[in-house]
């Protein structure tokens, strides 16, 4: 995956001389090595259209009743949400009601149908939910599910990280025997327990990851912080009197947090995967809520068709499993390239 | 050596602690009546709710509540499960020898899937097979369990029929049920078939066995193909490997007695994580294929909000944990003889 590293130009670059690189070279080489990476750039393509496909949910998909209400749409000029220059076309994209991740739901039918029958874009699940839409809007729920539990997983760690760091002594060894048991604990028996007890909601599914995904981040942060700590500039600010908290926040954190933030959004892909993972185990979002674990087991009862035709509601689990499979691996292809990037001595 | 082990056991009641203590705190975020609902056991009881609260002392500060509970606990009472209508440890016994049996299985594959094919990529580095190996696992890597163990019920049991879910077939259950004369020593059913001297059985169980085992051994293989690769690779590149070559050992002696045993020291730190993602896997596969283990039991009380059950169940996972953990340590010594315990 380092091709660079083999040629005998790039050799003598990698000694002596990087040491000398400015921080703007650098920057160039980790840029370079990272286009040269084919699967890299194919992650960050796939990564790219999702983002697209969910700044432009409203666009790709036929809003059902309720949300064309709430965004304040009638029968005559319902179609306006996908004209650039109205107002509400800005709306449905940045600021959707909520009624708009509820799953269109071309029937009632209890069975599956596929898409020529129901006139739909992938076909139907059983309940008539349109599968295209919930794959569609699904995509939002798991933009949002991955940031907000990488955003509160990583002021948790931020935090504990280094407090721990600085601190030392007993209190950084009893906070990292305390990480090393999170950090030990499997993280699906530990969301199945959290969100038991405090309810099925896609809110309480990001808590219950949040939960476990911090002590990686904590124990990256005390490293830095501990790195950090011995360097001139701390002594320092020690010398002319600053409190430790105003040390860590103006000197330690600011110097500290530049790979955690990558470490930490490259992990998007594996915490959706885990809520998609309760969602399937019935623990997920309300019913008819737009998010793909769900999806998934909708497709529970129908994996198998009638006798005799084992493929037929293919449709129903093929589709979510892709889009699944899709965005996990495009957040695995990024991670990988960005830790050769990170550690040009990893192979 | 001793030491090291005395007192990293020393660290289980710390663990049992901390979880269930975690638990428990958890838990006083509900009301009574729903902590209530744990010990509720019919309709009858739902009408006399408060006196369930009164008679477990339901709205006692919670350290009371912990301490009751954990005297429960040591008396071996860790309560009933609604989802298998018998008392939790019961449940316990009879269903944890099932998914080891299963892990068991899907450990074998994981690592010697995941070694060989790291080893095959990293001696043949950039050519195809290392090309190929790199993708696979990174797809391997990225594919969620309960998408893989649907694809597979579809292709190998709807379409082609090979396999079945459950743990065995009817006309077998029968066939060891009560009172035929099967007797179930560990209740691991290739042991226990063995030991019957009932081959049908063995060949029935394994052959149910087949699709979640690869469903677990998949996602975990990949990880131990990933990290083999890069810890070879940075093996061979060392001086040792250098000299042996300068001595004229022959090529293979080189890679598979110098390098491979210096590159399996992170693959065994890996197994650690390798059995949390089992414990991760076991809950959806077994789910997927209706096989009666621990996990389909932890979803389904996890479900029908079973508390009583999923304590149990996590408690008991945590504990296993530590322990498998400290297997972990103790075999990274005799894989590399540098390593002191103190």
């Amino acid at each position: 995956m380092t091709p660079d590293t083999d040629t005998p130009q790039n050799l003598e670059s990698i000694g002596s001389a990087e040491e000398h690189l400015d921080q703007p070279a650098r920057k160039g080489r980790a840029w370079k090595r990272f286009r040269r990476n084919p699967l890299a750039v194919v992650g960050l393509i796939m990564v790219a259209g999702f983002v697209l496909i969910a700044t432009l949910a409203p666009v790709l998909t036929e809003l059902p009743r309720s949300c064309l209400r709430d965004l304040e749409l009638t029968a005559a000029n319902q179609h306006d949400y996908r004209n650039p220059v109205k107002p509400v076309f800005w709306k449905a994209i940045f600021a959707p009601p909520k009624s708009c991740f509820t799953i269109a739901r071309v029937s009632f039918s209890t069975q599956p149908a596929d898409a020529a029958t129901t006139k739909t874009v992938l076909g139907t699940t059983s309940g008539g939910y349109d599968i295209f839409y919930g794959l569609v809007w699904g995509t939002r729920t798991a933009f949002k599910v991955g940031l907000i539990v990488v955003g509160i997983a990583f002021a948790i760690g931020i935090i504990i990280g280094s407090l721990s760091g600085y601190i030392g002594g007993v209190f950084d060894n009893l906070v990292m025997r305390f990480t090393d048991i999170v950090i030990s604990l499997p993280s699906l028996v530990v969301a199945l327990v959290v969100v038991m007890v405090l309810g099925k909601s896609i809110e309480n599914i990001m808590l219950a990851i949040a939960v476990t995904a911090w002590p990686s981040y904590a124990r990256l942060m005390r490293g830095e912080v501990l790195r950090i700590k011995e360097e001139e500039y701390v002594a320092g600010a020690r010398a002319i009197g600053r409190r430790p908290l105003g040390i860590i926040g103006r000197h330690v954190l600011p110097n500290a947090i530049g790979p955690i933030v990558i470490v930490a959004s490259l992990d998007i892909g594996s915490i959706v995967l885990t809520a998609a993972a309760l969602s399937f185990l019935g623990l997920g979002a309300e019913i008819g809520y737009a998010d793909w674990g769900q999806m998934i087991s909708f497709a529970r009862d129908w994996i198998l068709g009638p006798p005799g035709k084992p493929f037929y509601f293919w449709y129903v689990s093929f589709w979510p499993g892709l889009i699944i499979l899709l965005f996990v691996l495009a957040w695995n292809l990024l991670g990988d390239a960005f830790r050769d990037v990170l550690d040009p001595q990893s192979k | 050596m001793l030491v090291f082990i005395v007192r990293r056991l020393l660290l289980l009641p710390v663990v049992f602690v901390g979880v269930t203590l975690a638990i428990v705190l958890l838990m006083q975020l509900l009301t009574p009546y729903q902590r209530a609902a744990a010990y509720v056991q019919s309709e009858q009881q739902i009408r006399n709710i408060d006196s369930i609260i009164v008679q477990y002392g339901l709205t006692d500060p919670w350290y009371k509540q912990y301490g009751r509970w954990i005297g429960e606990v040591v008396k071996g009472n860790l309560g009933y499960s609604r989802t298998a209508r018998e008392p939790v440890l019961t449940t316990l016994g009879k269903r944890f020898p099932v998914t080891l049996e299963l892990a068991i299985l899907a450990i074998l594959p994981v690592i010697g899937v995941g070694v060989a094919m790291g080893t095959a990529a990293a001696l043949n580095r950039d050519k195809p097979i290392d090309q190929f190996a790199r993708v696979a696992s990174i797809v391997g890597w990225s594919l969620p369990t309960f998408v893989l163990g649907i694809w597979l019920l579809v292709i190998f049991y709807g379409w082609l029929g090979w396999f079945q879910p459950g743990r065995i077939s009817d006309a077998i259950r029968i066939s060891t049920g009560p009172n035929s004369g099967f007797v179930n020593y560990t209740r691991m059913l290739l042991v226990d078939s063995l030991l019957n001297k009932r081959l049908d059985v063995f060949w029935d169980a394994l052959i149910h066995m087949v699709l979640p085992v690869i469903t677990l051994s998949v996602v975990q293989s990949a990880q131990i193909m990933r990290v083999m690769r890069s810890s070879l690779l940075d093996a061979l590149g060392r001086d040792y490997v250098r000299t042996a070559r300068a001595k004229g050992l022959p090529e293979h002696v080189v890679t598979h007695k110098h390098a491979r045993r210096n590159a399996l020291i992170p693959v065994i730190t890996l197994s650690g994580f390798v059995l949390i993602g089992l414990i991760n896997g076991v809950v959806i596969t077994e789910t997927i294929f209706n096989y009666p283990g621990l996990g389909q039991w932890a979803a389904a009380s996890a479900v029908n909000l079973d508390y009583a059950s999923v304590l149990g169940f996590a408690v008991f996972t945590a504990m296993m944990v530590v322990l498998a953990n400290l297997l972990v340590d103790i075999l990274y010594g005799v894989v590399d003889p540098r390593i002191r315990y103190e």
